[in-house]
């Protein structure tokens, strides 16, 4: 991370593979914050931060618990059919970093 | 998603609404009088925020969402209020990673301190051996550091972090170090020795030759796992690949630092009024001088390359260090004194006898003799 005086980047291990049919949640021990390019993630737990790079995926972020499936949260936030792959690779790289979770 | 077309280390380079992290160094009264000292210390000031202020700090950091705080000194837990102060940040969701140099870790505090949750502890170190460590942290330092590690180890404390200093006497100990961490459960950490606070003095004599820093971006390439705080990123250019992290100076950007009367500078390394952005004391608090000081607008401005621009590797090393520049005497916009393609060097010689910047022996215990503490004579420099 940037120099002076301690921001760390920090390792996470392998988790199941994301599967935007299946539901998902941020994770209990994520703080996000918004920003102008998007939001940041801080995972208390690995104490990992991740960037969340646009506005509609931290909308989505929010969603996400309150569906059955990832597919169902990007429908329910009127996100285009054809966007959805980007989104969904977005969704696996957060879950890679833990930012979600699976429910 | 359009903002994946603008380069992350862009948009954090123009600021963030708070700080990822600041350090804060909670009090300048220090046992131990380490001649690299960032922060001049020894003596408490009698200034010092009080329990409400730092308590309303916290606060104001949680209101923020600034995600964790650097707690250091002098020795933070010399600081009679230091675990309540902990327990508050932690209580309003606020990190807390502190730097000890380990004298008053106790097997007592150490088991408190494993029972906390979003607390990260660095014990300080400089050297695999009582030589190379003492000679720039004191006597019996090397033992404090070494039992604070065993107690906290003892107490089940995982993943704590020991801290290493890099320097000439230590350059050849990465892996002793290594091995040293990982026998205790914790992981390494290097930092980049740097010319401020009293380091301004020993810095000629402690800083790492050339070929030992390219021994250390050997190591860091190796061993991934290493953690820097991003601080060797001026030597990027040795390599094919950046070191792992943003390679950007967080400076006023990102980061910040809080001394322990309230006053806002914009790294660990500049304590110095040059770049003194306010006082969490100011009316706006901390929140105004984040948002609104002149000084961190300037740093959040696309940067001038100046003499670097000819060069190379710039996109690989920015120019290097602020504060190593500022304290050597150098132009800002230029290269760093330890440029691995040796473009320090010549700038450092260039530079008039005195031309240095005054570094004020800060809080300083006084010696014997009345003198700021220095480097202790060496007998034979290692390697």
């Amino acid at each position: 991370m940037a120099c002076a005086g301690s921001t760390e980047p920090a390792v996470t291990g392998p988790g199941a593979s994301f599967d935007p049919d299946q539901p998902y949640e941020l994770d209990p021990a994520v703080a996000l914050r918004p920003e102008p390019f998007g939001a940041l993630a801080y995972h208390y737990g690995n104490r990992r931060l991740s960037f969340v790079r646009s506005s509609e995926l931290v909308e989505l972020l929010g969603r996400l618990g309150a569906h059955r499936s990832a597919t169902s949260a990007m429908e329910a936030g009127g996100i285009a059919a054809e966007l959805r792959p980007r989104f969904a690779r977005a969704l696996a790289a957060l879950h890679e970093s833990q930012v979600i979770r699976a429910r | 998603m359009p903002a994946e077309t603008g380069r992350l280390a862009d948009e954090l380079a123009a600021g963030l609404e708070a700080p990822i992290c600041l350090t804060w160094e909670l009090t300048y009264g220090c046992n131990l009088a380490c001649i690299h000292c960032l922060s001049s210390s020894g003596r408490r000031d009698a200034r010092e925020l009080t329990t409400a202020e730092a308590t309303g700090f916290l606060d104001e950091l949680a209101a923020m969402r600034v995600f964790y705080v650097n707690l250091g000194g002098g020795e933070p837990t010399l600081r009679p209020d230091f675990t309540d102060l902990v327990e508050h940040a932690i209580g309003h969701g606020v990190g807390v990673k502190f730097s000890t140099n380990g004298t008053t870790l106790s097997p007592e505090r150490a088991r408190r301190y494993a029972a906390m949750d979003y607390l990260d502890i660095q014990i300080s170190l400089d050297g695999a051996r009582p030589e190379s460590n003492d000679l720039v942290r004191g006597p019996g330092s090397y033992a404090a550091a070494r039992r604070a590690m065993e107690n906290l180890a003892g107490a089940g404390f995982s993943k704590f972090k020991v801290s290493v200093v890099v320097t000439r006497h230590n350059a050849g100990e990465l892996d002793e170090l290594l091995e040293l961490a990982g026998r205790h459960g914790a992981e390494l950490r290097l930092t980049r020795l740097r010319p401020s606070g009293r380091g301004a003095r020993s810095w000629d004599e402690l800083r790492p030759s050339p070929a030992q820093l390219a021994g250390v971006h050997r190591f860091l390439v190796e061993h991934p796992d290493v953690l820097t705080g991003d601080s060797f990123f001026h030597l990027a250019p040795l390599g094919d690949e950046p070191l792992p992290g943003l390679n950007l100076c967080g400076a006023g950007r990102v980061v910040c630092l809080v001394d322990p009367v309230g006053d806002v500078y914009a790294c660990p390394f500049v304590m110095h009024p040059e770049f003194k952005a306010g006082s969490v004391r100011a009316p706006g608090g901390f929140a105004g001088v984040w948002r609104t000081s002149g000084l961190f607008g300037s740093l959040r401005q696309p940067q001038a390359a100046g003499a670097c621009n000819a060069c190379g590797a710039y996109a690989a090393c920015h120019g290097g260090c602020m504060a190593a520049k500022f304290f050597t005497g150098l132009p800002l916009d230029g290269p760093d004194p330890e440029c691995v393609l040796g473009h320090g060097e010549a700038a450092l010689s260039a530079v008039p006898l005195g031309a240095r910047p005054e570094v004020a022996a800060g809080h300083s215990k006084p010696a014997a003799d009345g003198s700021p503490p220095v480097a202790v004579a060496l007998g034979a420099t290692r390697r």
